[in-house]
């Protein structure tokens, strides 16, 4: 056996696993997207666009995703930046570690347990009750876009800490001193040599993070209680209650094309800014 | 800054603790403590519901994270050696898994598989001898093993892959010039110095399957895993088994997390 085949060998096996688990599932989802629905549900061969022409009826969905998705993000980002400042430039080595694995801990325990920790608190008779004891009252939180925002950035901001912590802990103090050195105050340091640096960072922290909301389903569904509901909520819906595999078929494969645009959009403005910082390193 | 880290903290641990604290609330009501009481562990530990579901999703969790890591493995090291555009399109196919959000996996394996069964089906039964009865191929615990693998191997391959990539290279050829036949050498070397990354890995891997939700409730079947069973009962209503339940996955996951982290620690110093 040459060294060719025997490598070839070694990769058939996950080969054949993607193949039949996820190339073929894939291909079935295009395919059916050009299809109509059948009398009891499921799905009649066809080649018709009309399902993507009816994906108008989705479009509250649609909406909902692209925006909460990223102001979920952005929530995060904001949360985030700070906490992983104060751990990777801010804190005594000593205690560096065990404070970034307190941050990670949550994010490896359910995220259905966690989310449902806020049903509890935001329901009737968590903090809105509490609320009503000071004095505010008629306040609600649950199933509202702000109960589904805070379920978002709780659940993801582990995520969002850890690539920051990791882009500022790389960072070489001795910049700061310079830049401290050179007469900049503490906050001009950070505008011209921490926050650029720490841009691959939070780049990596929101793609991380928005990729995992554009599939969203548990949160929404939650604590948006049917009133907020995003893309993979329709899904489960057309999915598993009405059984309109082609129209189903059509809203998946519009959610996957939004996401490789948005994404592949993305890549490109971060990779700019960085060929725009390179440019100012050789100057 | 220091008062903002501690307000951040509560806000991560608040949540938590109180489910870990309702947990062992006497009372039915999930408003108010009423006394110390376990008896939701007991009643929770005593569900057959609780425990079937408990049992399928740790074998379904230990099966495909087992799977994962050896075939995960072995592409990782075959694809070392491999060029050229079938190199490029495995690469966008690992990029593809991981990047579908989930539950897209789970419509696309459900639909998929369904259309399958349902062709394969008659064959199966006009080829089986008369009499006996044919299989029936379903979704179950077969077609939730077969995609929490295929999800949880695109992990490894990424995770054992970027081991390999820190190795040096002399150290498998001064292995080859001493006679080594590459099995030998893949044994005696290379495996010993992957063995973390295919840890952690199995690791992830078991993790991921044990917590997830979305794919499992496509593609289960009339399986039911802990986190369906779970979802399906807050869905009812919030009851302090659910916390019972809750609190003791957390501290489950937290145990493995830190017997990982010491296996890990002490892994690369031999």
């Amino acid at each position: 056996m040459t060294r060719q085949e025997r490598n070839w060998l070694l990769v058939a096996p996950a080969g054949a696993w993607f193949l039949v688990m996820l190339v073929l599932p894939l291909s079935v989802v295009l395919v059916f997207s050009f299809g109509e629905r059948g009398p009891a549900g499921g799905y009649v061969p066809a080649f018709t666009l009309e399902q993507y022409a009816n994906l108008p009826a989705r479009l509250t969905a649609f909406k909902n995703t692209l925006i909460l998705a990223p102001l979920g993000t952005l929530a995060a980002l904001l949360i985030a930046y700070p906490l992983a400042y104060q751990l990777a430039v801010r804190t005594d080595p000593k205690w560096k570690t065990i404070l970034l694995v307190l941050v990670i801990v949550p994010f490896w325990t359910s995220i259905l347990i966690r989310s449902y920790a806020w049903i509890f608190i935001l329901g009737g008779r968590g903090l809105p009750a509490l609320l009503e004891a000071i004095g505010i009252e008629g306040v609600r939180l649950i199933y509202t876009p702000l109960a589904v925002t805070i379920g978002i950035v709780y659940g993801y901001l582990p995520l969002m800490v850890f690539p920051i912590y990791v882009a500022l802990d790389r960072l070489d103090k001795r910049l700061l001193e310079a830049s401290s050195d050179l007469g900049a105050r503490p906050f001009r340091t950070f505008l011209q040599v921490t926050l650029p640096l720490s841009i691959p960072g939070v780049a990596t922290g929101c793609l991380l993070v928005f990729i995992l909301l554009m599939g969203e389903f548990l949160i929404p569904a939650l604590l948006g209680g049917g009133k907020v509901f995003f893309v993979g909520n329709a899904l489960v819906d057309l999915f598993l209650q009405s059984r309109n595999w082609a129209f189903g078929s059509a809203v998946a494969f519009t959610l996957i094309v939004i996401m490789l645009v948005t994404v592949t959009i993305y890549m490109r403005l971060i990779a700019r800014l960085r060929l725009g910082r390179d440019d100012a390193q050789i100057m | 800054m220091r008062l903002y880290t501690v307000v951040v903290y509560l806000f991560l641990y608040a949540p938590i603790a109180i489910i870990a604290l309702f947990s062992f609330n006497a009372g039915r009501h999930a408003s108010q403590l009423q006394g110390f009481s376990t008896q939701w562990y007991a009643r929770a530990l005593k569900n057959p519901f609780v425990m079937d579901a408990l049992e399928t999703s740790l074998i379904v969790a230990f099966v495909s994270a087992t799977l994962a890591s050896v075939l995960g493995t072995l592409a990782a090291v075959g694809l070392q050696g491999i060029r050229g555009p079938a190199r490029t399109v495995f690469d966008a196919i690992i990029y593809v898994a991981v990047m579908i959000p989930g539950i897209v996996i789970g419509i696309a394996t459900l639909i998929a598989l369904v259309t399958v069964f349902e062709v394969l089906n008659p064959w199966l039964a006009a080829l089986w001898p008369e009499g006996a009865q044919p299989p029936r191929l379903s979704m179950g615990i077969g077609s939730l093993i077969a995609a929490h693998t295929m999800f949880t191997m695109a992990l490894v391959i990424i995770i054992v892959r970027a081991r390999l990539g820190t190795l040096e290279q002399a150290l498998a050829e001064a292995s080859a010039d001493l006679y080594a036949t590459p099995l030998g050498t893949f044994r005696q070397v290379t495996l010993p110095l992957i063995a973390p990354a295919i840890l952690a890995g199995f690791l992830l891997s078991f993790t991921f399957s044990f917590d997830d939700f979305i794919i499992a409730f496509f593609v289960a079947g009339s399986e039911t895993t802990l986190p369906i069973y779970v979802f399906s009962s807050i869905r009812r209503g919030v009851t302090p088994e659910i916390n019972a339940i809750g609190t003791m996955v957390m501290v489950a996951s937290l145990v493995l997390l830190i017997v990982a982290q010491l296996i890990l620690r002490r892994g690369p110093r031999r």
